[in-house]
């Protein structure tokens, strides 16, 4: 058997419909090593408050849904435990920078529609027949892309991002990262239409290098240097502008 | 309440959703799609996939090699036609999403990488290191966004279906951040929706795995078969049941008991060597090796836990690299969720539920018996995974499945575009699926949904699990019957509002979970006989071909329990023989 202690879950309140402004509530929830800040919260709603607003799904971090913030720092709650601020006790607010829903519920429209803006596809080089064989890719090219495949769009990056806070038009990490994802794989040929959301007020040049952004990153993407990559790409294309006539290929 | 035409619904944003949505516009340049799900796409369960999808690769392989190891693996109860369908579809489907960029593991020559995988004859297993869903499932979901005419609705929960005069007509559906209900009046409505994993409670799903699509199918007329089938994965981490992938013993782990004895030599998948071979010890399928544990447990010889008795399954030997280039994932969730490092401690695993093999009755095209509902992927039975799925075909299934019911819908779509529209019908029958739910709201005496839904996992852990007798599944049954009737006399919900109301969502998926718990203890109590996952130990330990070469009909039994019947299994070319591995199996395949 599991010795069980008893922690005290605060969680940040606000419903729409009846709150002006939101508020803490605090909640004293019975707990084993093995729990999580997700598994808390759960216990919070089957037992002693079922209003209490949260997304979760997958409880094995790879789904993305259940981020929040833990005593301040952007995290999932799914891969936070308990016992690890005991006796203390832990705080949970929704995300920061973005607008609350309900409770820990955050709008996440701005990110999709970002996300949605990077064009995060892949772009044929050429024409590919219906049927055939599979691309070559080998692993030195796919090494050139996979850590920013990895992006599970908790938005905790986003959470973690002052300039996001500052410039909500910014693309963002996590957009960003996989904006350079697709741009870094051998296979994609769309470089061209993704720079000008790169070169743009809000694409790389917004980011001041904080770095914070990969720090809270679950899944080692490191947007920070996928981004400071496209910053090295913006220059160049920059100078080229300066260099060749648009189009090169002439003379 | 607003109406939202489209030619096609697809409710559910996982990997079957999204493939036949990209389906359906492909089909046709003119149809339109709503893609209705409860999750944004990306946190579909589709999300949690680890080992890989099968397809024939290699030159030592063939389709009839990917057939006999899926109809020997369903212990005979696959429809043969379909896995014929299925099994000569899948490496079109995996070519299709490397072009969409899936980061399929590569060999060094930048070719496809092919894995191990249980029950398997041939490596046949794509993967993306061991996290293969995950980017299935973007690359699907990404490569959607291509199409204007997929319009998203997420984090729309769909409550019910409109079906009117045997035809369905649309779905009803709540936006979950206003609660304000939605009519999506379409021809087609292709449902997605998953399996029903969370009626237990040691599984390896996520929490939106609640068989809605399937509850409201059945509550239509359309039978559930096979539902009694439940898959056990061999390895979840005890109390969370949080997946460790199959893929580490494609890659080459082995299980071993409290004394570091390798037991699965003792229930017929040996002997131990050579090692790695196929089809044999670890390389077992899942219903052996679950079945393996559970006498393991009887006999006294599994760990114990702080969260339950386990075995230890041990990748040490394959190194710290191959560990970190093949099972990065897994290596993780064992560190963060059971404080193991992978690479120098045994991680402790037990049987967790993980898959539905049955589900929503549908024909080869994908069609359920209500014209114009479809349904893919594992909240239907298309008739691929018989008694027992193997790893790696259902990535697979929801690929092929998921493409053809989207052409199929697309065409079923533009047949029915001109004929006259029903809406006027619909809507009085949409506005009665509204009113029942906010009914729920109002609902000042009843029991919490926790209650229930907790006595209703604990009912089928102990009735319907790997091992069953008719006591057991008779209680089981007696309990859940009562289940029905409190949650129909009342549950009461603290929260009352409409923005964002996940209880009150809980409660119309514990209705769903209900209905589809009680098919699959009513169906495993009608088969008198053992046969792939589906396990009785009352005298019916064997397979009997006479009675039980049939599937399992489970039709809707109104306020009662539901009706049963069995429908014969299409046997195209493989006659039903002992299911054996290991080295019996081998000599089997040698004479």
């Amino acid at each position: 058997m599991q010795t069980t202690r008893t922690i005290a879950i605060e969680c940040m309140r606000y419903n729409p419909e009846t709150d002006v402004a939101p508020r803490f509530q605090s909640y004293d929830v019975p707990f084993t090593d093995d729990m999580s800040v997700l598994q808390g919260l759960q216990y919070i709603k089957d037992h002693l408050d079922g209003s209490l607003t949260f997304r979760w799904s997958c409880r094995m971090a790879i789904c993305g849904s259940c981020g929040g913030m833990l005593n301040g720092i952007p995290s999932l709650t799914c891969q936070s435990f308990l016992r690890d601020y005991h006796p203390g006790g832990v705080r949970v607010e929704p995300l920061e920078h973005f607008p609350i829903v309900r409770d820990l519920v955050i709008d996440q429209s701005d990110f999709l529609a970002k996300l949605e803006s990077v064009t995060p596809w892949l772009v044929p080089r050429e024409p590919q027949p219906p049927a055939g064989e599979p691309n070559r890719q080998t692993p030195a090219q796919m090494d050139a892309y996979y850590q920013y495949s990895q992006c599970i769009n908790c938005l905790l990056c986003y959470a973690a991002c002052p300039q996001y806070a500052l410039t909500p038009a910014f693309t963002g990490p996590a957009a960003l990262a996989l904006l350079h994802r697709y741009n870094a794989d051998s296979r994609d040929g769309g470089r061209a239409q993704r720079m000008e959301i790169v070169n743009a007020e809000e694409g790389v040049w917004s980011c001041t290098l904080v770095g914070y952004c990969s720090e809270v990153c679950p899944k080692g993407v490191d947007p920070a240097r996928a981004i400071n990559q496209n910053k090295i790409n913006s220059t160049k294309d920059y100078f080229a502008h300066l260099l060749m006539p648009r189009g090169k290929g002439g003379g | 309440m607003q109406v939202v035409h489209a030619d096609i619904v697809v409710v559910g944003g996982g990997g079957a959703g999204l493939r036949a949505a990209i389906a359906a516009c492909e089909a046709d340049p003119s149809v339109t799609v709503a893609l209705v799900s409860k999750v944004v796409p990306m946190r579909s369960h589709t999300v949690a996939a680890e080992g890989g999808a099968a397809a024939v690769t290699r030159d030592d392989d063939s389709l009839d090699h990917h057939f006999d190891d899926t109809v020997s693996g369903g212990d005979w109860l696959c429809e043969q036609d379909i896995v014929e369908y299925f099994v000569a579809h899948c490496a079109e489907e995996m070519v299709q999403l490397e072009r969409w960029g899936c980061p399929w593991s590569r060999k060094a020559d930048g070719s496809i990488n092919v894995r191990f995988f249980g029950g398997m004859k041939v490596q046949r297993t794509w993967f993306a290191a061991d996290r293969s869903g995950f980017h299935i499932l973007h690359t699907l979901f990404q490569t959607s966004l291509r199409y204007p005419r997929i319009k998203r609705y997420d984090e729309h929960f769909c409550a019910d279906l409109v079906v009117d005069d045997g035809r369905v007509q649309g779905v009803v559906a709540f936006d979950i951040a206003s609660g304000e209900p939605l009519l999506f009046a379409a021809p087609a409505v292709i449902l997605c929706t998953g399996g029903a994993g969370r009626v237990f409670r040691q599984n390896t799903n996520a929490g939106t795995v609640t068989g809605d699509g399937m509850g409201m199918a059945f509550r239509h007329g359309v039978p559930l078969r096979d539902i009694e089938f439940v898959q056990w994965h061999p390895t979840a981490l005890p109390g969370s049941g949080i997946l460790i992938t199959e893929g580490c013993r494609g890659e080459g782990a082995i299980l071993v008991n409290r004394d570091g004895y390798r037991y699965l030599q003792d229930y017929g998948l040996g002997p131990l060597d050579p090692w790695p071979r196929v089809k044999a010890m670890e390389l077992g399928p899942r219903d052996r090796l679950s079945q393996a544990f559970w006498h393991e447990h009887q006999k006294g010889r599994t760990v114990e836990t702080p969260q339950g008795p386990a075995v230890h399954l041990d990748v040490r030997h394959l190194g710290a690299a191959k560990i970190h280039e093949r099972l990065p994932l897994i290596t993780e969730v064992a560190k963060t969720f059971a404080g193991v490092d992978a690479v120098t401690a045994p991680i402790p695993v037990c049987p967790a539920v993980h898959y539905t093999m049955g589900g929503i009755l549908v024909n080869g095209g994908c069609e359920t018996p209500v014209a114009g509902l479809f349904a893919a992927g594992e909240c239907s039975s298309v008739g691929i995974h018989g008694a027992n799925r193997l790893g790696s075909n259902s990535l697979s299934e929801l690929l092929v499945f998921g493409s053809l019911a989207g052409r199929n819908a697309a065409r079923h779509a533009l047949a029915a575009r001109g004929t006259p529209s029903r809406v006027a019908a619909t809507l009085a029958q949409a506005e009665d699926v509204v009113d029942g739910a906010l009914a729920l709201l109002r609902a000042t005496r009843g029991e919490r949904v926790a209650t229930l839904r907790d006595e209703m996992m604990d009912t089928m852990e102990a009735g319907v699990g790997i091992y069953r007798t008719a006591a057991g599944l008779d209680a089981t049954r007696a309990k859940l019957a009562e289940l029905r009737d409190r949650a129909r006399r009342g549950i009461v919900l603290d929260d009352r509002n409409r923005a964002f109301n996940t209880e009150w969502l809980s409660a119309i998926e514990l209705a769903f979970m209900l209905e589809v718990a009680e098919a699959m203890a009513a169906c495993a109590r009608h088969r008198d006989e053992s046969r792939g996952a589906h396990m009785r130990l009352d005298g019916l330990e064997a397979r009997n071909d006479e009675r039980f070469l049939a599937h399992s009909i489970a039709r809707h039994g109104g306020d009662g329990p539901p009706a049963l019947s069995l429908s014969p299994v299409t046997l195209t070319k493989s006659a039903p023989r002992t299911r054996v591995y290991g080295g019996a199996g081998t000599r089997a395949e040698m004479t």
